[in-house]
């Protein structure tokens, strides 16, 4: 019978022996966090043996998240795409939706103001001819429009309606060659008549030699002319010296909606007397 | 048919214009597309074509922008006319004759609306000679792109139909 070879376990015998030590001495050394040498070794080397499993782990999670859980991406991101196109013109709906609001709320604030019948209207056409100013609304005799009826916005005064049919109707803009509007200037009272001039401004003509007249007076309709009410703003005077420049109140360029004053203000009943007084009577 | 086709040329060009005064927010376009569309049907037409289609829109314009009902009427008439006229006695087939033709028109038309609402004292023009010249200048740019869609549109499905069949024979051979 052969001997069994010893050596070997000599070796495996004496490694044991020398980790049983290590592990009897370090249960009885602290180290400098307090804790044993085996505890502190057992934490590292688990620790250790935790980051590597984590780093594993995640390395396997980065490549599921990153390319196998990515297999309907495209299809998401073409979604998503779409979603966001379809947002981007829900915004700018939106903001143009807002923007009429605060355009009608304005209107609205005006009508409240006015103590004249009005109503409003959208502009939806321009002049059909070059060598005259003037403007198409969305509101004709059907809505109780009428010639020379006066146009405003709570800006300003527009014009006059020239013409109408029963849907629609056109207004003639103050700044127009052949449109005269008798005003006041300012503080100092004076009347004119403002005229279309050239590049959209208008020009104050008939003033008295004894007329003053100073850059930025605002100017208001005089209501002498039988068309317009007393008091509408015009514009604002933008050069004196030579003849009187008015820059208009209201930016014809961007105009969208209006208010055609249909009736001027109701006149003011007189007092009534009271019941009991006309019985005594 | 021609009568149809003018009118309904007429009342595009009424819409475009309004339609365009619109959308550029001007109150005041360089470009009168209703007396292009009256001189392209007078040269297409004739004078009598020209003169009836121009009565037609200088009214429409007149009555649409509460001017005097006529004066428009009238240079838009004498404009169209003039331009049938020209046209059946030159031949006005290049790129330069109608272009003059087309600013000669306007200047026609400028003259007596201008002519007869100064005459008449209803309307100021501070600078109408500029007014006229550029007016001028855009008809014509705008007549010249007009008359040659005018030209090419008709018988383009003809010719796309030719150059296919060209393009299979070359093609077998």
């Amino acid at each position: 019978m052969a001997l069994p070879d010893t050596r070997h376990h000599v070796r495996y015998l004496f490694v044991a022996v020398m980790v049983g030590h290590i592990l009897l001495i370090s249960t009885q050394v602290t180290s400098r966090s307090g804790v044993s040498l085996l505890q502190a070794a057992l934490m590292s080397g688990l620790t250790e043996a935790q980051r590597a499993v984590w780093t594993v782990v995640g390395a396997g999670h980065a490549v599921w998240d990153n390319y196998v859980a990515l297999r309907g991406a495209r299809e998401d991101n073409q979604r998503l795409s779409r979603e966001a196109a379809d947002l981007r013109v829900q915004l700018q709906q939106e903001r143009v939706a807002s923007q009429a609001v605060e355009r009608l709320r304005a209107l609205m604030d005006m009508r409240a103001r006015v103590t004249w019948t009005t109503t409003g209207a959208d502009v939806i056409g321009g002049s059909v001819s070059p060598e005259f100013q003037s403007i198409v609304i969305d509101r004709g005799s059907d809505a109780g429009l009428r010639l020379d009826m006066p146009v405003i916005t709570p800006a300003g005064l527009v014009g006059r309606v020239v013409w109408a049919s029963a849907h629609a109707a056109t207004v003639q803009l103050i700044v127009d060659k052949s449109a005269a509007t008798a005003v006041i200037v300012g503080t100092s009272r004076a009347q004119g008549v403002v005229l279309g001039d050239r590049e959209g401004m208008l020009r104050l003509d008939y003033l008295t030699a004894f007329a003053k007249v100073q850059r930025g007076d605002q100017v208001v309709t005089a209501g002498v002319d039988g068309i317009y009410q007393k008091g509408i703003v015009v514009g604002y005077v933008e050069r004196v010296g030579g003849p009187v420049i008015v820059r208009p109140a209201v930016d014809f360029t961007t105009l969208e909606s209006v208010l055609i004053v249909v009736a001027p203000a109701p006149q003011t009943a007189p007092a009534r007397p009271p019941a009991d007084a006309k019985a005594r009577q | 048919m021609k009568a149809v086709r003018t009118i309904a040329a007429v009342a595009l060009a009424l819409i475009l214009q309004s339609l365009l005064a619109r959308m550029t927010g001007s109150t005041r376009l360089p470009v009168d597309l209703v007396l292009v569309v009256v001189v392209t049907t007078a040269l297409l037409y004739g004078r009598v074509a020209g003169l009836l289609g121009g009565t037609l829109a200088g009214l429409a314009q007149d009555g649409l922008v509460g001017g005097v009902i006529g004066i428009g009427g009238m240079a838009s008439s004498l404009a169209g006319f003039l331009a049938g006229y020209i046209g059946t006695q030159f031949i006005v087939t290049q790129t330069i004759p109608r272009f003059l033709l087309f600013a000669g028109a306007t200047a026609v038309h400028g003259a007596v609306f201008m002519g007869l609402y100064h005459l008449l004292g209803l309307r100021r023009f501070d600078q109408p000679f500029l007014d006229v010249t550029v007016q001028a200048l855009a008809n014509a740019a705008a007549g010249i792109v007009l008359f040659g869609l005018v030209e090419t549109l008709p018988g383009l499905p003809e010719r796309w139909r030719i150059w296919r069949e060209h393009r299979r024979k070359v093609r077998f051979h």
